[in-house]
This record gives structure tokens, sequence and C-alpha cells, in this order.
């Protein structure tokens, strides 16, 4: 194997900001456990944040918390404690990790306190998951829940009659919402909301063509991450828009001095499956390692997918945000619309390679997902890695096992760019 | 006995992966079969058609999964893989179409596995089945979406569809759940020991496989017979068994339930045949009325949310009902719903002092050792306590 250093990856300014919004949210939430400023639960994928926030509702994301969870390396004593209480080893992290410290109390883990539910909004957008995290949730803290069934995208598009379900659905939401607060829907104000995220939804996507830059100016798994807390959580509200500016300033001037998220930028990859949360330093260490920077994730559009066209539109409030919620996200998209998107990832941004981290407790991105490894790999000659480990169990992560994957992989991968270069030398694939 | 080599046809037809039986229905009738994955598959609708509707429920144990666990992974069901490998092997050739709808990420994922390997020689349709019945517009979209499947089952056929077929084919399955849930009080909650558990189970199994009007018939005759034998019950317990709805245990399993000391009283094996408690009741629209049921009179499962009742409640109410004295979790591995509802369950059964167990299963189980075990422990534990 081949020696190299350790590579500096890129952290900016962009992240520094990312972390003050986040914190101050945290704050937020923490604030209104005292106040009783209320707060729903709702899930990422496919989200209908702008409605909430529109009732001036705080919105809560289970699934961050897990990550946050995760991320800071506290996941496991919450893992372990929802064992104890029954769930089975292999059931999804998230929910085990978000039961585990609810039962063992939120101050111990998130170091804020999480306010209780007014309403469990459960967007059920393409994960069976959701449904019952969200049931247990609901009988944990006794809130009222309030399913909101998104048709699965099993054609092309949206039908008529989809988008009108939801759109009568969302009616009932605002229901809720006006008597959870008190106040009636101000639809100018929720307009003014989508004409805010549709800014928003604007420089999200000139960020994300930012990546198509040789060397890519920032990494588009673990960078897009980051950036996917403020548009999630923020979405529809200026600090949204300013966190973007920011971002997107930031790329342009790398992006304008040659700046590289690694550097040298040698393989440039198209990254699917959510990322391991609790080694998300070492994994993203693993790849800048090999001068490997991932210019395009389809994790990043599990909440939205903008890049393709689709933006709210405040001409027609409710339409467009069923019409987010069923087929502008990944989530609630098909596995074949997921090939469609990634082959349009390695051609739009020059990919050499696809990495398929697949997360053995989400079956939503990971059942199925050696099927399209042989797509990309035999029907597609798409050199192909398939790696396996967890987004919120520590103990799916064997590093010594991922490291000599990663290493093999991009070995082979430098050959074989080598002996494109100089035919006259001998050749090994990639696996 | 007539009925036990009858039994022992529906056996091998029932298990075969090469669908003799399939094969030669639609010999004789000239029409094509179209398979469907449990478990609320509105089979009225692909019968309507004038399709012969054939409940895929994987391979069990008869076909070498060679190719469909490198596609699948780790931590999925075997019976994921199995139907995969059932594809990936042309077992599914004979058929014209397969029916999945929204049960869980892993069926839904592997509908678009199909359709990337199999479609369109092997018509690949999707029903998103709401989830959300606290509302009338989900009655609404449901019967939408049942026209638009009705549509494409016709066209599959190769005819018009009408919907006085429609009607017709209501009234047959009712007529078949009524037989199906007769065969329940008679034969299971009423008189457990007079037909053993996998015998049962495989008379129920035979209604996957025949067009519904036979396997009435034949339901019902054996009821008839076996009302007749006047045999008393032994000393066993009572369970009820959860959480086969969609992957169905091995039938030596359920045969060593029952030589372990427990009478099944009631389960959810086979859940699709016998879905709607009640007779599906229609006004001027069959599609609405079949939206309706599922949303409102359908049994209970892992996979279908309720807004309205919670799922616990309607266990601890199958429970009583059947008079059961105890709870046998019978799960496939790596079945999420079913996991995840485990621990609700489980604390309800425990709210009230209801016994349960936990017993895992998976298609290619060839030891059931542990299993007796802990079953006979169970039930000792409850015989003698
Ligand atoms: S199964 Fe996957 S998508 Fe669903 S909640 Fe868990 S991590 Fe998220
Ligand atoms: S056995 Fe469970 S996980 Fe597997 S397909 Fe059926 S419902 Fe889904």
């Amino acid at each position: 194997m081949q020696q190299q250093n350790e590579r500096q990856t890129y952290q900016g300014l962009m992240h520094r900001v990312q972390k003050k919004l986040m914190v101050r949210w945290y704050n937020e939430l923490d604030a209104a456990t005292e106040t009783g400023h209320p707060a729903v639960y709702l899930m990422v994928s496919g989200n209908c944040v702008e409605l909430l926030r529109a009732f001036d509702v705080l919105p809560v994301y289970p699934e961050i918390n897990a990550l946050q969870l995760a991320i800071r390396n506290k996941s496991l004593p919450a893992l372990l404690k929802s064992e104890e209480l029954g769930y089975a080893t292999d059931n999804c992290g998230y929910v085990k990790a978000d039961i585990g410290a609810n039962s063992l109390g939120d101050k111990a883990t998130l170091g804020t306190r999480l306010p209780k539910p007014a309403l469990i909004l459960c967007n059920y957008v393409g994960c069976n998951t959701y449904v019952k995290w969200f049931e247990h949730l609901a009988a944990l803290t006794g809130a009222p829940l309030y399913v909101l069934d998104i048709p699965f995208m099993r054609q092309e598009t949206a039908s008529p009659e989809d988008v009108q379900y939801v759109v009568r659905q969302l009616e009932e939401i605002i229901k809720l919402l006006e008597k959870i607060t008190g106040k009636k829907l101000d639809i100018e104000n929720l307009k003014e909301h989508l004409k805010r995220a549709r800014t928003a939804e604007d420089l999200w996507c000139e960020v994300r063509n930012f990546s198509k830059h040789r060397p890519a100016p920032y990494d588009a798994y673990f960078d897009n991450t980051t950036m996917m807390g403020p548009l999630y959580v923020y979405r529809g509200m200026q600090e949204c828009i300013d966190f973007f500016e920011v971002a997107k300033k930031e790329f342009q001037e790398r992006a304008r001095q040659g700046l590289g998220a690694v550097s040298p930028e040698k393989f440039r990859i198209v990254v699917e499956g959510p990322p391991p949360y609790p080694y998300f330093r070492k994994f993203r260490d693993m790849l800048a390692h090999w001068g490997a920077c991932a210019v395009a994730s389809t994790y990043s559009t599990v909440g939205g997918i903008w890049e393709f066209g689709f933006r709210h539109d405040s001409n027609n409030p409710l339409y467009s945000i069923a019409e987010h919620m069923i087929s502008q996200n990944l989530a609630n998209r098909s596995f074949l619309q997921r090939y469609e998107q990634i082959d349009r990832y390695i051609e739009e941004y020059s990919a050499d390679a696809l990495l398929i981290h697949s997360v053995k407790s989400c079956r939503l991105f990971s059942a199925g997902q050696g099927d399209m490894r042989e797509y990309f790999f035999r029907q597609r000659e798409v050199p192909t890695l398939f790696v396996e480990s967890d987004l919120e169990d520590p103990r799916y992560f064997s590093a010594a096992q991922m490291q000599n994957r990663i290493d093999a992989f991009f070995e082979s991968l430098e050959h074989q760019k080598l002996y494109k270069s100089h035919p006259t030398l001998s050749s090994g694939g990639p696996r | 006995m007539a009925l036990q080599a009858l039994i022992e046809t529906w056996k091998d037809a029932i298990y075969d992966p090469a669908f003799e039986m399939v094969e030669q229905w639609k010999e004789k009738t000239g029409r094509k079969a179209v398979g469907y994955f449990p478990v609320y598959s509105p089979v009225e609708i692909l019968h309507a058609a004038g399709l012969l509707p054939v409940a895929i429920f994987g391979a069990g144990n008869r076909l070498e999964i060679t190719n469909a666990d490198s596609r699948f992974g780790s931590f999925i069901c075997s019976i994921a893989k199995s139907t995969m490998e059932l594809g990936l092997q042309h077992r599914l050739d004979l058929f014209s179409g397969m029916l999945f709808h929204s049960i869980c990420d892993t069926a839904r994922n592997l509908a678009f596995l199909f359709k990337r390997n199999f479609h369109p020689q092997l018509f690949v349709e999707y029903i998103h089945l709401p989830q959300n019945n606290s509302t009338d517009a989900a009655v609404d979209y449901l019967t939408s979406e049942y026209k638009r499947v009705a549509k494409n089952m016709a066209d599959l056929a190769g005819r018009e569809f009408r919907t006085e077929n429609l009607e017709k084919s209501i009234l047959l399955y009712n007529n078949n759940r009524r037989c199906m849930r007769r065969l329940y009080y008679a034969l299971r909650s009423d008189a457990p020991h007079l037909l053993s558990t996998s015998d049962f189970y495989l008379l129920g199994r035979a209604g996957c496989i025949l067009p519904p009007e036979e396997h009435s018939l034949i339901v019902s005759n054996v009821i008839e017979e076996l009302s007749k034998n006047q045999s008393k019950t032994r000393d066993r317990i009572r369970v009820v068994l959860e959480g086969s709805f969609c992957e169905q245990p091995p039938l030596e399993l359920l045969a060593v339930l029952e030589d372990a000391g427990c009478y099944v009283v009631n389960d959810d094996l086979l859940l699709g045949l016998r879905w709607f408690e009640q007779d599906l009741e229609f006004n001027h629209d069959p599609f609405r009325s079949l939206a309706r049921s599922y949303l409102h009179d359908s049994c209970y499962s892992s996979v279908r949310h309720d807004c309205l009742t919670s799922r616990s409640d309607m266990l601890l109410e199958k429970v009583r009902k059947s008079r059961a004295d105890a709870v046998i979790f019978c799960i496939a591995k790596f079945c999420e719903p079913a996991y995840f509802d485990y621990v609700l369950f489980k604390n309800k059964l425990d709210e009230n002092n209801i016994p349960h167990l936990l017993v895992e299963f998976e298609e290619k189980m060839r030891t059931f050792e542990k299993a007796r075990t802990e079953v006979e422990t169970f039930v000792e534990s409850i015989l003698f306590d």
C-alpha cells in the first residue's frame, strides 16, 4: 500500500456559522421547556417546516437529536438502554438512540433540554420506521400524534389524487396548529416563509454546483451534511438565506483560489447512504487520505431535491408543500429514481467512482443496495465500493476492516487511472 | 383419511417452487396468473380482472439462495431474499405480473428491485396503502389508487375492467373469508384438538393458490367432517401467535409449538386471507367499499398503522376473545415492523399479567430444538403456576 500523509480537510466559516445556528436552535428549545413555547416534533424527510414556522412553532427533529448523540460519541448508552426496553439489536439505530435517550433523560445526553411536544407530526415520507418511531414517542410522551400519510412515488410523477390527498391532510394539520397556538393561519405569513424558502433553495442549488469545480471547494457528503442542519431547521427564515450566502461566498472564493476540500484532489466520488455518525471524522479522514472528495451525495437530498428544478411556490402554498413532500425528496422516491439520480451525478459532476455506505439498521437506504452495486458496477461500469456500518451504532463500525476495503479500492483505482494514462502498464480493476 | 391425503397434495403444491399447480390452472383456463406479496393485497381486483391471484410467500426452505443474498445484504428478512431469488432463478416466469404494496421499507425496495430486474416481462405494480385512517381523504385517495391498479390489471389481462365483476369477486371472497372465519372458530378457538396446527395451516394456505370458490368448498367440507369428531382436548395451554403476518414460520416450527404443549387458538398467519373481520359491504362503488374496508375493517397487524385504535389494545382483545392463556411472538428474523411492535405489545401484556414468549424464525431454519426447549419451559411455567 502506498503511504500518504494525513491530509487536512476543509473547515471554514460555513462550519462556524452552522454551529452557531444549531446551538441557537437548541437553546431556543431549551428555553421553550420553561416558557411553554409550542414545539412540534417532525421528521426530516420532505418536511413541511415552513408551515410550522408560519405559526411560530418550534420544530424538533428527533433524527437530528439522534445524530447529534452519535457524532458526540454518546449514542451507545442510549442504544443499550433501548435494548433493555425490548428493542431488537437490528432495529433502526436512530429510533433506539432517541427512545433510549428519552428514557435516560435528555439533559444527560444532549446538554440542553427538549420541550414536550404539543403535537407529534409524523410526516410519513418514505420511511416506514417513521410511523413506528413517532407512535412510540407518542406513547412515551402522551402527546397527540398525527400521521401525515404521503403516497410513495410508485410512478414517475405525483398524480393529482396524490397531491389532493396530501393537501387535505395539510388542511387538517393547520386546524390542529390553530388549536395549539390559538391563532388562525395567516396565509400571507406562510407565503412569506415560502418566498424565503425559495431564495434559500436557489442558494442551496448554487452552492451544490460549486462541487462541479475541479478541485471541489467543499465535500458534498460531509460538508453537505453540515449544511443540512440550517436547511431543515431554518428554511423559510432569513437565517437560512444568510447562512447560504456565507457558504456561497466562501466556496466562490475557494473555487477562485483553486482550493480543494482535500488537496490534492485525486478522486471524485459520488456517495450513497447516510454517514457513519459515530465515526464521522474518521471516515472522512480515511477517504481524504486517498485524496477522495465527494462531489455529490444522495443523503444530502433526503429533506428535499431542488437541483432538478423544484422550488416552493408562494402562489400555491399547500400544493407546493405537498409536491415537495411527495416527489421532491429522496426518501419518498423509488430505488430506480435513486439510480437515475446517481447516474446523473456521476455524469454531471464528473465522478470517478461510487461509494455506497450501507447502513445496516436503515432499510430505507440499505435494503437492496447490493442490487444498486450490481447495476452500477456491471451495467454502468462505474467503479463501485460497497462498505457497511451504521449511522448510529458504533458497534457496527470496524475501523480496520473499513480501512482495508477503502485502501484496496483506491489502490486499485489508482492503478487503473495510471493504466489509462499509460496503456503499457498492467491493470487491475477496482472491485 | 382422505383429508390427510389432500393436505399432503397441497403441501407439495404450496411449497413447490415450480408452481406446477398454477401452470395447470393457466392451461386449463387459458388465463394469466399474477403473484402478490403479503399482507393486504386487494385480491378481489386481480380476480375481477380475470387473473388468478397467487400469494408469493417467498420460497420457504425449498430453494437454495445463491444470488439474492448479495442483492440485499445483511439484516434483511428471508422472505424478501427468497422472493428475489425466485425471480432471479426465473421461477416466476409463468406469472404475468407481481403486485406489491406498502407494508415496510424492505418490501417496498424489493418491489422496485423487481421492477429493475424483471419488468415489463413481469409487470410490477405497487400500491401505496394509506397509513392515516383518521381522515376521509384516505378513502377517496385509496379508491382512486385501486381504480388505477384495476385499469393496469385489466390491461394485463387484455380486457376491459368491469365494475360488475368486482362486485361478484367481492361476494366470492366474502364467502371465502366467512369460511375462514368459521374455520377459526370451529377448529381453533372451540376445538383446537381436532386438527393439528400445521394441517390447519396448510388447509388455509391452500387458499393462497386455489381459486376462492374451490377453496371455500374444501374448507366447508372439512369443518363439517371434523365437527362430528367427539374427542377431548388435551392438557395444553391456549396461545395467540403474533408477528407472522408476512413471512411465514416453517411448518416444523408450528408442529413444535403444538408438541411442546400449545394450542394455537388464534394467530396472524395468512392474514391476507381473512383480513376483514366482517363481510365487506358495498354501496354504489365497490372500489370505495374495498378502500373503506381496508381503512376501517381490516385486521390489525404491525404493518398497518391505525390512528383510531391502538394495536396493543387490539392484541389484548384478541387474547381475551380467544380465551388464550398466553401470547407467543413468532417473529421473522429482521422483520423490523414486528420487532418495533413487540415492545409496545410486550408492555401491554405485562401490564395485564399475560405471559408471553418470543420465538424468532427464518426460512432456512433447520433445527428446532432450542425453540422446543424454550416453549416447553414456558408452557410448564404456566401449567404449574
Ligand atoms: S430507518 Fe433510516 S430513514 Fe428511517 S428513521 Fe431510521 S435511519 Fe431514518
Ligand atoms: S417479513 Fe417483515 S420486514 Fe420482511 S418484508 Fe415482511 S413485513 Fe417486511
